[in-house]
């Protein structure tokens, strides 16, 4: 392992394995993040705010049951949650003005299975608003910095989350994958990120952006982490009818690191798409190359509906969020405008001091979508793209176990660059959104660097298939070498 | 009038199934008299990060009624959002059905004719304001109650095939007693259980061609529905004839003012943007459960009422076949022993009026002891109302009152005599011809002798006065 001397570097199973040989307690473990959290977060900022009441118990529990000789495998680890997971007496706002002061009543249930397993909660992590973004600037209080450059985001939506486990502010956090939010920060920020097949982990308590896509997963430094923390929040949830108990997920195995025989998909359109940056391009090659040496077979394979997954992408998202966002109207809880003269001027002040640009652009690009008259030429078109998408990754799955390519096409970019232009934006998630429209498994692993900042590369298992996924980037991150690092930030 | 328009109903009823729990998640469906806001959680409340979990007791009810109402179950349903803000609605839209319903296609019979269903579908009630001061614009301060938000609501839309005031109403009683029958609700109009909205257009008689309609809501009883439906036909027939016409507009129906209302009109109509559910999977129903719930479906009211008929006179069985406790109080109560008319005509005069039912053990014993002339009806009535009262046998409370008929000739002739002599003046007005003055001289009778047999009393009196 590495240097004892630094705690905020360590693996869930490194850490793990000295709280259990009693190296250093839950509580010396906590301390350390939080210090760490005093020497560098002001620079980062990945997170919104701290929660010292929730980390002093439930350290002082993962001692006790360290002592005891009973510890849940995630016992004493410092865990960073994202601002759209409800926990419950802790300020929960989605990154969003309009749900300032708002304490949930409840805790959402992937994050309480964690906190059963033992996790201790450090804090709040930063993101997009309603996790609408992909650089975390549409935070409606600040943005976000990415660790290994400060003048570069760290992606989003999920920026904080993956500049926490980056900057060794938490060992594992968790956010929530839409389009690509987890994947494309952890690219973006060189460490582990995965998002779920559709229905794997409960929605329960994630403040909805886009129903259909929506799915909860962990950041970390190691895919192993990766998989151990899955498998703790997985599984049909009687409170989330989306949700499901299916096989495919032994992740408690150690994966071997042999891929040989394995055949890995390369979809030509992946490697093809606007403005993919060569550098990014030279590090996924490498790291193909890599797998294809020790024994996987590629296979071209197409995706040749990936140009439109964008647009339906931008279709059904909004759509569904311009009737999830329906109920912030300043009535029940979080921000209101109450000297209205009336109830509609009441909604209308209130959703225009609380939601910002962003949010606003895609309710209303989703209202106009799902309005009589365009519901068949745009909603409905879109959903049938998304059929067809889904049947392009059936294909291709006929041909290969998984699908590699880049997470990002461009690695992480200029705070401010993007802001003016959101069509550049949305273009950031044009190779991972395909996997939330088709539900799909997806994991970015650290797989070198462009012009001295992370790439990520990407595996995408058929659905159901995270074993899959795992066995590919293990293998990856085992024969490489290529670790998810901290950075320094001194 | 009747003769130039013709009416054309077609009725959405709302109604509420009978079940313990919400429709998506486990708040009880409180009482209308519960303190506001005491039967909700985060899922009702909107919260967000919350989501919907279907209450299959709901779904059962609502295949139950579409069963009962002969519509067909297709293999997939799904939920829908139905779109629009309103501080009643907490999640800012309802969850509904819209292209796939549960259940479509059926119909019921009202009186030998048939009315078609259009769908059965369910969905979720909203909250209520209270507003004090005016209306939600005008008012100081709005309170909202959710408890009924998110309660089962199953609607129930009928085609266009109503045409009067009349066959409207009873269309909807005859629903009313079908979904008590099949226990899908209580349907009690009072209490909100069961809320009916008839979408009301004329036309000329002969023409096939629909009218302009109006959709009436408030409506909270049954004479409500029949008022509200003469009303708004005769405004729409005097438009018409006035040479104006009809807008297509939601009205509301006030009671106190006994008219309707305009309260929205078509071009304010919400475009209530649907779209699937994304929170629920589309529903694949499973057809061994549909034919166990429509195995399990009691006797239907038209059934039963046909084998009613066989016995009683129309009027016993209006009454008697329009509710399932009646119904089967007096076909229990014939079955141990009671005379069938005499059993249907209490039934009519003292229980239905009344509403307490007494077990039909006591019903039949008692049936027999007045039908054997052992007591009076009056002390059968107190008899019966005491047996409810207390659950006593009804044997025990006349023994115990002393309770017995005098049918005995010599000791009325005596009575009779001396109501004769202490009313001179009604004796010599009947025997002047002036019959009511018999009444007079029976209520001076029963006064000094209630367990006077009333028929041998009358024929005495008559013979004295002859």
């Amino acid at each position: 392992m590495n240097d004892l001397t630094d705690l905020t570097r360590l693996t869930i199973r490194e850490a793990a394995r000295h709280l259990r040989l009693g190296t250093f307690s839950a509580a010396e473990l906590v301390t350390a993040h939080v210090e760490r959290i005093e020497r560098v977060d002001h620079k980062v900022k990945a997170f919104l705010r701290f929660t010292p009441e929730v980390w002093e118990k439930q350290a002082e529990e993962a001692d006790r049951r360290l002592r005891q000789g009973d510890a849940p495998p995630l016992a004493g680890i410092p865990l960073a949650v994202k601002d759209v997971l409800c926990v419950r007496g802790v300020e929960t706002t989605a990154g969003s003005k309009i749900l300032r002061g708002f304490k949930p009543p409840y805790t959402g249930t992937a994050v309480d299975r964690l906190f059963d397993e033992g996790a201790v909660m450090i804090g709040v992590t930063n993101c997009d608003e309603f996790a609408m973004g992909s650089s975390t600037e549409n935070s409606g209080y600040f943005p976000t910095h990415n660790p290994w450059d400060l003048t570069r985001v760290p992606g989003g939506s999920s920026g904080g989350s993956a500049a926490a486990v980056a900057s060794g502010e938490a060992i594992v956090a968790l956010g929530t994958d839409t389009g690509g939010s987890i994947r494309q920060p952890a690219a973006l920020c060189g460490v582990v990120g995965m998002k779920p097949t559709y229905g794997r982990v409960s929605r329960y308590g994630l403040i909805a952006f886009a129903s259909s896509l929506d799915q909860i997963g962990p950041f970390t430094r190691s895919v192993d982490d990766a998989a151990l923390t899955l498998s703790l929040m997985a599984g049909r949830d009687p409170l989330d009818s989306t949700s499901a108990d299916r096989a495919g997920l032994d992740v408690l195995n150690n994966y071997s690191g042999d891929v040989k025989g394995m055949r890995l998909g390369v979809p030509r359109e992946y490697f093809e798409v606007k403005g993919i940056e060569p550098g990014v391009k030279a590090a996924i090659e490498a790291a193909l190359f890599v797998l294809q040496r020790a024994g996987a077979e590629l296979v071209d394979v197409s995706l040749p509906h990936t140009d439109y997954g964008l647009a339906a992408y931008y279709i059904i998202a909004p759509a569904e969020c311009s009737s999830n966002l329906a109920r912030f109207d300043g009535v029940r809880y979080g921000l209101s405008e109450v000297d209205a003269p009336n109830i509609t001027e009441q909604y209308l002040r209130t959703r225009r001091k609380g939601f910002g640009t962003e949010v606003r652009r895609r309710v209303m690009l989703g209202t106009y979508a799902l309005s009589t008259g365009y519901y068949d030429a745009y909603y409905l078109k879109a959903q049938k793209v998304r059929t067809l998408i889904k049947r392009d990754f059936d294909e291709a799955f006929k041909k290969c176990d998984a699908i590699v390519s880049a997470t990002s096409p461009t690695v992480a970019f200029p705070i401010g660059s993007k802001t003016q232009d959101p069509l550049s934006m949305y273009l950031c998630d044009v190779l991972t959104l395909g996997g939330n429209l088709a539900g799909l498994p997806g994991i970015s692993v650290p797989c070198g660097t462009s012009d001295g900042l992370p790439v990520g590369l990407q595996v995408l298992g058929p659905q159901w298939g995270e074993n899959v996924m795992f066995r590919v980037a293990r293998a990856y991150e085992e024969l490489s070498g290529v670790r998810a690092e901290v950075a320094d930030l001194d | 009038m009747t003769d130039t328009w013709e009416v054309v109903i077609g009725m959405e009823v709302h109604v509420q199934p009978r079940t313990r729990t919400k429709m998506f998640c486990g708040c009880a469906v409180g009482d209308v008299n519960d303190p506001p806001n005491s039967h909700v959680c985060e899922v009702c409340l909107g919260l967000p990060g919350t989501l919907p979990v279907i209450n299959k007791a709901a779904v059962e009810a609502c295949l139950k009624t579409a069963l009962a109402l002969n519509c067909e179950i297709p293999r997939h349903t799904k939920f829908d959002r139905k779109n629009y803000m309103y501080p009643d609605l907490p999640k800012g839209y309802q969850i509904s059905q819209y292209d796939l319903p549960m259940s479509k296609n059926g119909h019921l019979e009202v009186d030998g004719r048939r009315v078609r269903i259009r769908r059965v579908h369910l969905e979720e009630d909203t909250g209520k304001l209270v507003h004090a001061g005016d209306k939600l614009h005008k008012a100081r301060e709005s309170y909202v109650d959710l408890n009924r938000a998110g309660v089962p609501l199953m609607e129930i839309v009928s085609e266009p095939d109503l045409r009067s005031a009349d066959e409207a109403r009873d269309y909807a009683m005859e629903l009313r007693t079908l979904l008590r029958a099949i226990g899908a609700s209580e349907a009690d109009m009072e209490k909100g259980q069961l809320r009916a909205e008839p979408n009301i257009s004329i036309r000329r008689a002969g023409s096939s061609e629909l009218g302009v309609k109006t959709e009436l809501k408030n409506i909270n009883s049954f004479r409500a529905l029949h008022r509200a439906i003469l009303y708004e036909v005769d405004r729409q027939s005097q438009a018409l004839e006035s040479g104006g016409q009809v807008v297509q507009e939601t009205r509301g129906w006030s009671d106190a003012e006994q008219r309707t209302f305009s309260q929205r009109s078509k071009e304010f109509a919400e475009d209530y943007r649907y779209f699937p559910e994304p929170d629920l999977p589309p529903l694949e129903l499973d057809r061994a459960w549909i034919d166990e719930i429509k195995r399990a479906l009691p006797e239907l009211p038209s059934v039963r009422r046909a084998r009613l008929l066989d016995q009683l006179p129309a009027g016993q069985v209006a009454v008697i076949g329009a509710d399932r406790e009646l119904a089967d109080l007096y076909e229990t109560a014939v079955a141990k022993g009671a005379l069938p008319l005499p059993t249907a005509n209490w039934i009519v005069n003292e229980v239905a009026p009344s509403g307490k039912l007494l077990d039909p053990q006591n019903l039949a014993e008692l049936m027999k002891l007045l039908d054997a002339g052992s007591i009076t009806r009056d002390q059968a009535r107190e008899a019966y109302f005491e047996a409810v009262e207390t659950g006593r046998t009804p044997a025990e409370i006349v023994a115990e009152h002393g309770h017995k008929q005098i049918s005995d000739e010599s000791e009325l002739r005596v009575l009779a005599e001396a109501v004769i002599d202490a009313n001179p003046k009604a004796a010599a007005d009947y025997r002047a011809g002036r019959k009511q003055a018999m009444q007079a001289l029976m209520a001076d009778l029963r006064k000094r002798a209630p367990q006077a047999n009333p028929k041998v009393a009358n024929e005495l009196l008559l013979k004295l006065l002859d």
